[in-house]
């Protein structure tokens, strides 16, 4: 159980004024979203949260205690690119947050250890959806699977406060539907507190038990340096349980397959010409093919 | 077709790739063989039959007065100082730019001095070297380590610092310290980043080698080639210079393939 306070925080970088009495109490097993327009100071704010930011003034608690000033094991993270480790197979990228916890000296592990690690890591990758990658490297998977192995890699440690900043931003529709369901999953099967930067309001909505808006109420070109983001609107949400659990995703067949314009394909076949209401004919005319030669 | 679009299918490639080379020794050919008919005792540009002949003397048959093999006694020469130098500046290459790349204190420290150490002439060292370190393989080693270390240290420091924020952040979130980062992070991904930039100093270390070899040594290749320019020798400058160079586009092709066998993940890395 991971309770979250900003008491009056601050952020300025010099003269500029980037966030602006920050006040905040995040509930444990809260899915927070952050959403606002960009430049706004919300990924600003989820750095001082993972410790690579300080806070100008005010402070941050984690159960009432003030935030360590690094980034440490506590709190975990996913990005939108460069989560995962380029050099490090599948398995070996979920697996190098226990070697860093048993091994100081080497940060890898040897023996009945190693054997542990590797079936745990497993276990991670399996429940995540990567089962049968554990060899390839991180350059060969697609994005979607990158993001579920950086997820499979922050929960190997445990953390209490699980960090995303647009960590689906660059998925395709489809995929991130689907990586909704499993980070649903995830927040639900463990005590995790969530905070989340997202751009993407109706992604917000469905996931968060609480959207948070940041805003600049002062926007006037003088005013921009001087006068920070605050918290615009606070919209809590209630915690909607998934409906779907998604296991182990099985190889890619077709499972549908639409025709966008079965009337023109018709008409086609049928040797008319195309219905009124069809797509226009896109193919060049078989001269005019010719004539670009 | 524009020019742009025309590509050349393996074939023509291979074809494409063989003009030059071709070009060159034919050029080669003929002018020796109008400066040869002119005058048959011409030195500048050794008919084919001649080289062969100088290499026959320096490769397969015994040296009179010494009874070695000069071509691969000179060759073993250059090339245990060439490599151990290579070896020495890598390992401190590598410790050095992790340490400045990774660690802002460091940086703070050293990064400074580099930049200004970089710009040394290493040529002009030479005789600071031959007078400390005196004339034997020590200082010839310590010029090819002087004039390559820094810019590798300078180079890898700067590939460790393009390593992205988010990947230093997560391992801190999985609980790494400085030490486990350095090692299981930053090193890994940094080694074929070095052989890259191994591959750029095999040029300025071969050319630190024979500069070194040409003023003081008794063996070498960049040695010989110095000591038979006294007799217009070119029937055994051309082959030494040959070979110079197939020698260094071997290190070249070697480091490729490494880098390539080695680390498997960077080639897709690069590209993502």
């Amino acid at each position: 159980m991971t309770a979250i306070t900003f008491d009056k925080v601050w952020k300025e970088y010099g003269d500029h004024v980037v966030l602006e009495r920050i006040n905040l109490d995040i509930a444990p097993r809260s899915f927070v979203a952050l959403v606002g327009p960009s430049g706004c100071g919300k990924t600003t704010f989820l750095r001082m949260l993972l410790g690579e930011e300080t806070a100008t003034r005010g402070q941050i608690l984690v159960d009432g205690v003030p935030l360590k000033a690094e980034p440490d094991s506590d709190r975990g993270v996913v990005f939108q690119r460069y989560s995962v480790f380029p050099h490090l197979t599948v398995l070996q990228n979920v697996m190098i947050g226990r070697e860093f916890e048993k091994s100081a000296l080497l940060g890898k592990l040897f023996g009945a250890q190693r054997r542990t690690a590797i079936e745990e890591a497993s276990k991670l990758l399996y429940e995540v959806g990567l089962a049968g990658h554990e060899t390839k490297y991180p350059a060969s998977l697609s994005g979607g699977m990158q993001q579920r192995l950086a997820l499979a890699q922050a929960l190997n440690r445990r953390p209490k406060i699980l960090l995303l900043d647009e960590p689906f931003g660059a998925l395709d529709p489809g995929i991130r539907a689907d990586i909704h369901v499993l980070i649903r999953r995830i927040w639900n099967q463990n005590n995790l507190t969530v905070v989340m930067v997202t751009h993407d309001l109706s992604e917000a909505f469905r996931l968060g038990t609480r959207v948070i808006a940041f805003e600049r109420p002062r926007n006037r070109p003088e005013e921009l340096e001087r006068y920070g983001a605050t918290l615009g609107g606070d919209l809590p949400v209630p915690p909607v349980m998934p409906k779907t659990q998604a296991g182990p995703q099985p190889g890619a067949t077709i499972t549908q397959d639409f025709e966008v314009w079965p009337r023109k394909i018709a008409a086609d076949l049928n040797g008319a010409s195309a219905a009124p209401d069809a797509p226009p004919d896109l193919s060049l005319p078989k001269d005019s093919e010719k004539a670009l030669h | 077709m524009r020019a742009i679009n025309m590509k050349p299918n393996f074939g023509w490639h291979v074809v494409l790739a063989c003009l030059p080379f071709i070009a060159l020794a034919a050029a080669y050919a003929i002018s020796s063989d109008a400066r040869l008919t002119a005058n048959p005792n011409d030195k500048l540009l050794p008919a084919l039959g001649t080289i062969v002949e100088a290499l026959r003397l320096h490769a397969i048959v015994p040296d009179a007065r010494t009874g070695i093999y000069l071509l691969w006694s000179d060759t073993a020469a250059s090339l245990f100082r060439l490599l151990s130098a290579l070896a020495i500046s890598a390992a401190i290459a590598l410790v050095f730019g992790i340490v400045t790349g990774l660690l802002p204190l460091a940086r703070s420290t050293l990064g400074p001095f580099i930049s200004v150490a970089s710009m040394v002439p290493p040529l002009a060292l030479l005789p600071i070297l031959f007078i400390v370190m005196g004339l034997g393989e020590a200082s010839k080693i310590t010029l090819i380590v002087v004039g390559t270390t820094l810019k590798l240290i300078r180079d890898l420091a700067q590939r460790v610092e393009e390593i992205p924020r988010e990947q230093l952040i997560k391992a801190q979130t999985l609980g790494a310290s400085t030490w486990q980062i350095a090692l299981r992070v930053v090193t890994p991904q940094t080694l074929p980043r070095l052989l890259d930039a191994l591959r750029l100093e095999i040029g300025p270390a071969w050319l630190f080698l024979i500069a070194a070899e040409a003023i003081a040594a008794d063996s070498g290749l960049g040695y010989r080639i110095f000591l038979v320019r006294r007799y217009l020798s070119m029937d055994v400058i051309i082959p030494y210079v040959l070979w110079i160079t197939l020698l260094a586009f071997l290190m070249d092709y070697a480091l490729r393939l490494i880098q390539r066998k080695a680390f498997p993940w960077f080639a897709g890395a690069r590209s993502a």
